[in-house]
């Protein structure tokens, strides 16, 4: 027990005095997250919304099979990128296996699902109110997609801000398509895993308090950011 | 409202005599059924919209008056029976109409870029729209609020809001599916007076109310309807003198029909 108050007290000095290999870690665990999840809602927004307002034979069965992927599980989505990166892979000669890129890929793949579903609920239910109107208007689909997708931003950032909760906390696939590799591809939850399997417990427990903080300023802010503008556009 | 703001559509309106420019109408409806859910809530409608005239569409809840304007408008396709335009091209008969819902369904932008979309999408140049923008919001009398979100405005405003846009527009005819159910008596002054203006301009207006007041007040002609069929269809003055039929007849003297 008094180990893991020392490791607390350690762990609370790296915070505090800003330490540089805590803060580079924390700063590429934030740009590979965030990058994940800028692509993954510029992919999965359009997907989201135009599946909501299509009408075809299988959509019922497509819209389970996007809701099923939101649960995708990190390490196989890692080994599979893994794979078409690898080199013998399809993809191979990128050479983009054990890169930040590849870490951005693969938690592309875990969060676009989310940020589809999550967008095609909200826009479904957004179309039902404007439907009649924007079609007397003469809104062809196409162009109804950016209309609803614009209207509905406010509730669009709660699936923004899920995706972003995914990605920062998945340790399965960044481990396996990054390596851990130091000063590379060492993020904060592969470092927790690697240092609390060797025993060192400080590092872990500091960047555990930086991650939990960050998701939870993360949220913050943007729950303030939503009521706020809430409020004024009503 | 100055008059000036009139001035923003091409026709001239000629007074006293059959208009120059009549648009896509008239609109004929041959044997219209509609049906949902396997229940026929439209039967046999054969009716002729003409230009010029105030049409009212008058019943109790449930005659059918929604789905007839929507019918007409083309939001929902009838299951049987026919509804044609003067003109062929549906297209061009679409961009000479404008709807206004009982509830005003609203951007989530300002008063004045929900106006703009709506001429975006018909395609009308960006130099071009934020006079019109202007003028539909001053019609209303809403310029003072063009800035606003409009889904901050008052039930009144967002209904004033959704004529702007419609008379924006610039259209030949106007559907409107009980504008002013659920406001207040100064509200529904203000969106009368619109429609007023609107059909001074030579803008064809069929509306539906449940509120005998603003039948009479607004009405040229009544299109009565009863449990999906037409009961009547009768100049107004008359209708409201001497109703030709006992439903008619109990709905003018404030009966509840059954």
């Amino acid at each position: 027990m008094p180990e893991i108050t020392a490791a607390f007290g350690v762990a609370f000095g790296l915070i505090v005095s800003g330490d540089s290999e805590l803060l580079q870690i924390v700063l590429l665990s934030l740009e590979i997250s965030l990058s994940a999840v800028a692509l993954a809602a510029l992919i999965g927004m359009p997907v989201g919304a135009a599946l909501a307002l299509a009408r075809f034979p299988g959509r019922g069965a497509l819209v389970v099979l996007l809701n099923a992927c939101m649960g995708l599980p990190p390490v196989v989505v890692g080994l599979f990128v893994y794979l078409m990166l690898s080199r013998a892979g399809p993809l191979g000669e990128w050479g983009l296996l054990f890169t930040p890129t590849a870490m951005v890929i693969a938690q592309s793949i875990l969060v676009t699902p989310i940020i589809a579903a999550l967008t095609r609920q909200t826009v479904e239910d957004l179309y039902a109110e404007y439907q009649e109107q924007l079609r007397s208007l003469g809104v062809g689909a196409a162009r109804a997609i950016p209309t609803l997708l614009w209207d509905g931003r406010f509730s669009l950032l709660t699936a923004v801000l899920a995706g972003f909760g995914r990605a920062a906390a998945e340790v399965g696939a960044v481990i396996i398509v990054g390596g851990n590799i130091n000063h590379v591809t060492r993020v904060m939850t592969t470092t927790i895993a690697l240092e609390t399997s060797k025993g060192y417990l400080a590092l872990a427990l500091g960047l555990g308090v930086v991650l939990l903080l960050i998701v939870v300023a993360v949220n913050a802010t943007l729950m303030v950011v939503q009521s706020a503008a809430r409020q004024a556009e009503g | 409202m100055p008059a000036s703001a009139l001035r923003i559509h091409e026709q001239p309106v000629v007074e006293g005599s059959p208009r120059a420019d009549d648009g896509p109408l008239p609109l004929r409806l041959d044997r219209v059924c509609f049906e949902a859910g396997g229940q026929r809530l439209i039967h046999d409608l054969t009716l002729t919209f003409e230009a010029g005239v105030r049409t009212v569409v008058l019943g109790p809840n449930g005659a059918g008056k929604s789905l007839l304007l929507r019918l007409c408008h083309g939001l929902l396709r009838p299951t049987a029976g026919t509804i044609r335009w003067a003109w062929d091209d549906p297209a061009r008969v679409r961009r000479q109409q404008a709807f206004v819902f009982q509830r005003p369904v609203l951007l989530r932008r300002s008063a004045s870029a929900n106006v703009a979309y709506a001429l975006a999408i018909a395609g009308i140049p960006r130099p071009a729209r934020q006079e019109r923008v202007r003028a539909a919001l001053e019609q209303v009398g809403l310029g003072h609020l063009a800035a606003r979100p409009a889904r901050v405005l008052s039930g009144g405003e967002q209904q004033r809001l959704a004529l702007a846009r419609a008379w924006a527009l610039g259209p030949k005819v106007l559907f409107l599916d009980e504008p002013t159910a659920n406001l207040d008596p100064a509200a529904t002054r203000a969106i009368e007076a619109v429609i007023a203006a609107m059909h001074e301009e030579g803008v064809k207006i069929v509306m539906t109310t449940h509120d005998l007041g603003q039948a009479r007040r607004h009405a040229d002609e009544i299109v009565f309807l009863h449990k999906g069929r037409l009961i009547e269809h009768a100049d107004a003055a008359r209708f409201f003198m001497r109703p030709g039929t006992p439903e008619a007849r109990a709905f003018v003297a404030g009966e509840l029909l059954a």
